[in-house]
Formats: C-alpha cells, structure tokens, sequence
C-alpha cells in the first residue's frame, strides 16, 4: 500500500491558561490515504477544530507525530511549515476568507506570490484562471468578493487553495455561512475535485453535508470515537436534480392554483 | 510565452513578489492610502512654506542693510550714557566739522566721509511743491551709501568748497516736481533759494525703517549749514572703512578719537557701525524665523501624529488580512518587508508630493506679496525625513506584530 498522505499518532494537544490545562486533543492516530474525503464532525469543544489546525499545519500539536505526505511535520520550524502550507495543503474557511476589494483573479493568485518558486506572471494567470474554471467561475475573474455571492466567494477560494496543486485540501465548516442549496453545490464542486483524485478533510457539525463525504469520523472529548464509511452516500448533482424538480413542480402547483 | 513555464530564482523573486503584493494592497485601499499621504503632504509642503517664507524674509532685510551702503560707521550726536535728564537721540547737535576733519586725519582705515546736515524742508518747482528730506552731504556721499546716479552728475568739491546752490535728488522728487521733464539743468526752490539740478539718484526703495530713501535732496553739507540752516553743527557723520574687518577698529579709533577731542567731558556722541544695525535689523527676523519654523514644527508633528494614527489603525484593521496571508503561506518576514514597502511607497509619494507643493505654494506667495521666498535644502530634506520615518516606524511596526501572531489568531481577529 501506498504512503497515507496524513500520518498522525498519538496527538495530543494540551492548552494552558493559568494553573488550568484544557485537553483539547488527548492521543488521535489516524491515517488519510490518497484519494479519501473525510469529514470530521464534533460538537463544539470536541476539539475537532484543534485538530483540522494541527492538520493544517497552523497549530503544533504538544505530543504525538505528524507525517504529511511522508515528511514529520512536527519537526519544522515556522517558516518551513509556512512553504508547507503553501505547496502541500490548500484551506478553505467558513468566513470564506477572501481578500476585500481584489479581484477573484488576484484573490487566487495569492499563494502562487507566496510560493518558494514563483512563476512568471502569465503562467500564475494562465494557472489562476484554470483554478477559477474548475470550480466554474472564470468569466467572473474580474469580479470583487462584494460582487459574487456567498457560494461563488467560498468557490473564489476553493480555486485560491487548489492553484499551488496540494496534497490536502481542508475545508474547516465550509458550508456554515451558506444557505443549503449554495451548500450542495459547494460539496458537488468537492465532489468533483474528489473524483479527480483531490484528497479532502472537512470539519462540519452537520450530518447532511458529511454524507456528501466517504468517510466520518466523529470526535468527542478529544478522541476519535467512531471513525466509518459513509452509507447512502449523497450525490449533489442528484440532489440539485431532486431539488429543480421540487421547485419546478412547486412553480406548475402555484401556476394550476388559481 | 517561453516565460511561462520558467520558474525563476528565490530571493529575489520573493521580494518582487512581496512589492508586487505591497502596490496591490495600496491600490485597492486608495483612500486610505490617499489619506496616509495626505498627512504627509500638508506637514512637509508646511514646513517647506514656512521655512521659504522665513528665508525671504531674512535674505530681504539683508539686502536693505546692505543698501545703507558699505563697510559704514555711523557717528550719532547726544549722548545716552550721561546722568540726569536725558534728551534722546539727536536732541543735542554735538558733532562738529572740526570733528569730521580730525576724523579724516587721523584715523587709519577710513576711505570716505560725510558729514550729514539732515533737515526736512518744502522744496518748490514748475509750480508744484513736496515735502521732503534735505540732507546735506559731501562728495563722498554716494561711495558710502553705495549709491550710482542714473542721469547727471554728482556736485564735485568746488560746489563743497564755494557752498554753490547746487543738488541731486531721488527718484521719488522727481516724480513728485518733474512728472513729465528732464529735471538735469532745471532749478528747484528749498526756502526760496533756487538750486540747480545736477543728477538724479538711482531707485533705491524703502529702507528697513519704512521710509523711502528716494524721497530726498542732496546738497553739499556747506551749503546746507550756511544757507539752509545757518548751523554750526553736524546730525551725523558718516564714515566708510576701507574693508568689513576694519570696521571695528575705525568704530573704536574714531570713539577714542572723539572722546580725547571732549577731554573728560561725558561722551555726547555714539559711534556705531553697519553690522551692529544689520544685527538689529536681522534680530527682528531671526525672531519671525523662528516663529514661523515652530509653526512648521507642530504642522509636522500634527501630521506626523495623523501618520502614525492612520497607520497603526490601518495596521490592526489588517491583522485578518495578515492572518489570511500567514495562513497561505507567507512567510514572517513577507509580511514585515509587505507594510514596510507599503509605508515607504507613501511616505516618498507624500514627501515628493509635499516638496512639491510646498515650492509651489512659496512660489504663489512669492508672486502674490512680491516677497522672496527662499526654499531651503534643509527644511526639505529635514521635512521629507522626519515625515518618512514616523510613516515607517509606525506602518512597520505594527505590522511587525502582527506577523508574529499565530495565524489562528490573526485569522479569529475581528
């Protein structure tokens, strides 16, 4: 078998405010391999969220080891886990997170500015407006986060984490601002990522948007507590299907009515 | 396009990035950009005014100094110094010809000398009449007041001699009494004595004092004492020193010499020079100066504080921003070298602006009030400096804080 792409054992993260010590994450071992989309559900506390941070490279844990795509990322010193953000992981927020008043073009060019090896500026266009098309955005390249809608911004930075090609893609609450249609388009676009062999994390407290996901894991109390693969998994472009039907049905009934 | 597949070096690519990234963040926030700037722009293009209009001011009063003449040491009669009632300036006509005389004898140093009959008379011709200064003088006159004619001649030592009827006058009488003739060869009336023109002064404004050095009628001194003013005594005596450094040394010979022709007598007379006047004159100014370059102080440190305000605000509005960054991968120092970039791109911006400005407005001042206005070097460089680096320090700083945080917090910052 291949090398899992995340490698975490024993994880522990313990915060410290005065004499208390909160146990946020008290041993989590857990492999990811290639081509998985996980989604990690918790209630608040669980310390599901310290948990996608030490994912993201964001926190350091206080024990255990964190191999990412084979490398020990526990060892790395600020700056390196910031390259390492950059190239391996791509992040998407649930307050989307995007830069005020820039353009979604620029908004996905950011990371290839921060690359190590930085690409000529047509070549970070050429791959910006790529990323936009995946996620089908590109005729609104030049559009400000205040023009776009809530689902199309949290797209905007779907495509700003997938320009530098990563390993992970982690979304933390992705669909938490959205309404539930915009909510089922944004996992159809993961699901498509998916089937191209993206592997994705997801943190979410809802069960309707984790069964969009193949596997759950369910913290609680800083472990994790079951840890299965999704049965009956939801498809979006069926669900969005179901739903157009439902409205249009809706409309006929609204339209015989009278 | 074979660019596009290139991948180019690290370092300094990083920093082409991080300015590429800086001039992004400016533009898109343009007021408050606009608004750092400003702050900037008024403190430096204040200063710049100020100073230039202090500067004027000076190089002025020091031209009217030197147009009191060259190297020149003024004898005043009356005393200041004696005991009891005290008469001021003038109130007692002490100085004599004889004291002229001793004077040109017997001090080293001394290239000309005037003994000035000063006396304000109504002056008559083509049938208009003025009021003005009727000064007696000798040939030297012009040399120490660095004084030229521009029509005509001076009266020569003849005219002295023979206290002949004889005048030159300022440019301000023959405006006044020969509006539309020649007035060289024609005869003004001072106390229904006609006098003969023989030159006219060249243009040389107002004095320090206010009055108009044009508005006058030079005669020899001679004829003054004996056909104007039937005086034995002189107003002043006007001496000129070889050279600048001799003017101490004539100020202290011609004091001694006068003193030793009084016997014990109190001194009736003070001996002073044209530094001591333009030291006085130039006093008045330095006070302005600096009046004015402490205004320019606080406009710049106003501005300074409004810098340091909007940067320090914009800054901490920014941490999310930071936090987004840090989170994709930049680095500490991108975001340090980021807000650093950012504060030197608008403090250079706001200081050329500035400089700008502030020449402009010392030029419209300039126009405007016929003053010179003199931008100086040092108000600009210490203007453009003191404003770059308020900007920098406090965009810097901040930013400098704000990339240690971990990027969790930055990110959860509201």
């Amino acid at each position: 078998m291949s090398q899992p792409v995340v490698q975490l054992r024993d994880i522990r993260k313990t915060y410290r405010s005065g004499d208390l010590e909160v146990h946020a994450v008290r041993g989590i071992s857990l492999d990811i391999q290639a081509g998985e989309f996980v989604a990690i559900m918790g209630a608040s506390g669980s310390g599901k969220s310290t948990l996608m941070n030490t994912l993201g490279c964001l926190d350091r844990p206080t024990g255990g080891t964190y191999h990412l795509d084979g490398v020990d990322v526990s060892s790395l010193d600020r700056e390196a886990r910031a390259d390492l953000r950059n190239q391996k992981l791509g992040f998407v927020f649930q307050g989307f997170n995007l830069l005020a008043r820039t353009s979604a073009l620029e908004n996905v060019e950011l990371p290839m500015l921060y690359a190590p090896k930085r690409a000529g500026a047509p070549e970070m266009k050429r791959r910006a407006l790529a990323a936009l098309a995946i996620v089908g955005l590109a005729e609104r390249s030049d559009h400000f986060p205040s023009q776009l809608s809530g689902g199309q911004q949290q797209r905007v930075a779907i495509a700003r984490a997938l320009v530098n090609e990563p390993r992970l893609l982690l979304a933390d609450e992705p669909t938490g601002n959205l309404d539930s249609r915009t909510s089922i388009e944004v996992m159809g676009v993961f699901q498509r990522l998916n089937e191209q062999g993206i592997t994705l994390v997801m943190v979410t407290h809802e069960l309707d948007v984790a069964n969009y996901c193949k596997r759950i894991l369910v913290v609680r109390d800083g472990l994790v507590v079951r840890d299965e693969p999704v049965q009956n998994r939801s498809i979006a472009s069926a669900e969005l299907a179901k739903l157009h039907s439902a409205e249009s049905g809706a409309k006929l009934n609204a339209g015989i009515k009278p | 396009m074979s660019q596009t597949s290139g991948v180019i070096s690290p370092f300094p690519m990083r920093l082409f990035s991080t300015t590429v990234i800086a001039l992004r963040a400016l533009r898109r926030n343009k007021l408050r950009s606009m608004l750092t700037a400003l702050g900037i722009i008024i403190g430096v293009a204040a200063v710049i005014a100020m100073v230039g209009i202090g500067n004027g001011a000076k190089s002025q009063v020091e031209a009217q100094v030197a147009s009191l003449g060259r190297n020149v040491v003024t004898v005043f009669p009356g005393s200041f110094n004696a005991g009891g009632m005290r008469g001021g300036w003038g109130s007692t006509s002490t100085l004599t010809i004889e004291d002229t005389d001793a004077i040109v004898r017997e001090v080293n140093g001394v290239v000309a000398v005037s003994p000035e009959v000063r006396d304000r008379n109504q002056v008559l011709a083509n049938g208009l009449n003025w009021n003005t200064q009727v000064n007696g003088e000798s040939t030297d006159y012009l040399s120490i007041r660095a004084w030229d004619l521009s029509d005509g001649a001076m009266f020569t030592e003849i005219d002295v001699k023979g206290a002949t009827k004889v005048c030159v006058i300022g440019s301000t009488v023959v405006k006044q009494l020969f509006p539309d003739t020649d007035p060289v060869g024609q005869t003004l009336r001072i106390r229904n004595i006609p006098f003969r023109v023989l030159g006219v002064l060249e243009s040389k404004g107002f004095n320090f004092f206010g009055s108009d050095q044009d508005d006058t009628v030079i005669v020899p001194y001679t004829t003054h004492m004996r056909r104007l003013n039937r005086r034995t005594t002189v107003s002043t005596i006007l001496i000129e020193a070889a050279s600048s450094e001799e003017m101490q040394s004539v100020q202290d010979d011609v004091t001694a010499l006068l003193q030793q022709r009084r016997g014990g007598r109190e001194p009736d007379f003070t001996v002073r020079n044209q530094l001591e006047l333009a030291q006085t004159a130039t006093a008045t100014t330095r006070v302005m100066t600096s009046l004015l370059g402490a205004i320019a102080g606080v406009s710049l440190l106003v501005g300074g504080i409004g810098i340091m305000n909007i940067m320090l605000v914009s800054v901490t509005e920014r941490t999310r921003e930071i936090g987004i960054r840090l989170a994709i991968g930049a680095h500490d120092r991108d975001i340090r070298v980021q807000f650093l970039i950012e504060a030197m791109v608008l403090s250079s911006l706001g200081g050329i602006i500035g400089v700008i400005l502030g020449i402009g407005i010392s030029q419209t001042l300039a126009n405007l009030n016929g003053w010179p206005v003199l931008v100086s070097t040092n108000s600009i460089v210490m203007a453009v400096g003191f404003s770059a680096l308020v900007g920098v320090v406090f965009g810097f700083y901040p930013a400098h804080k704000a990339a240690q945080l971990d990027p969790i917090e930055a990110l959860r910052f509201e």
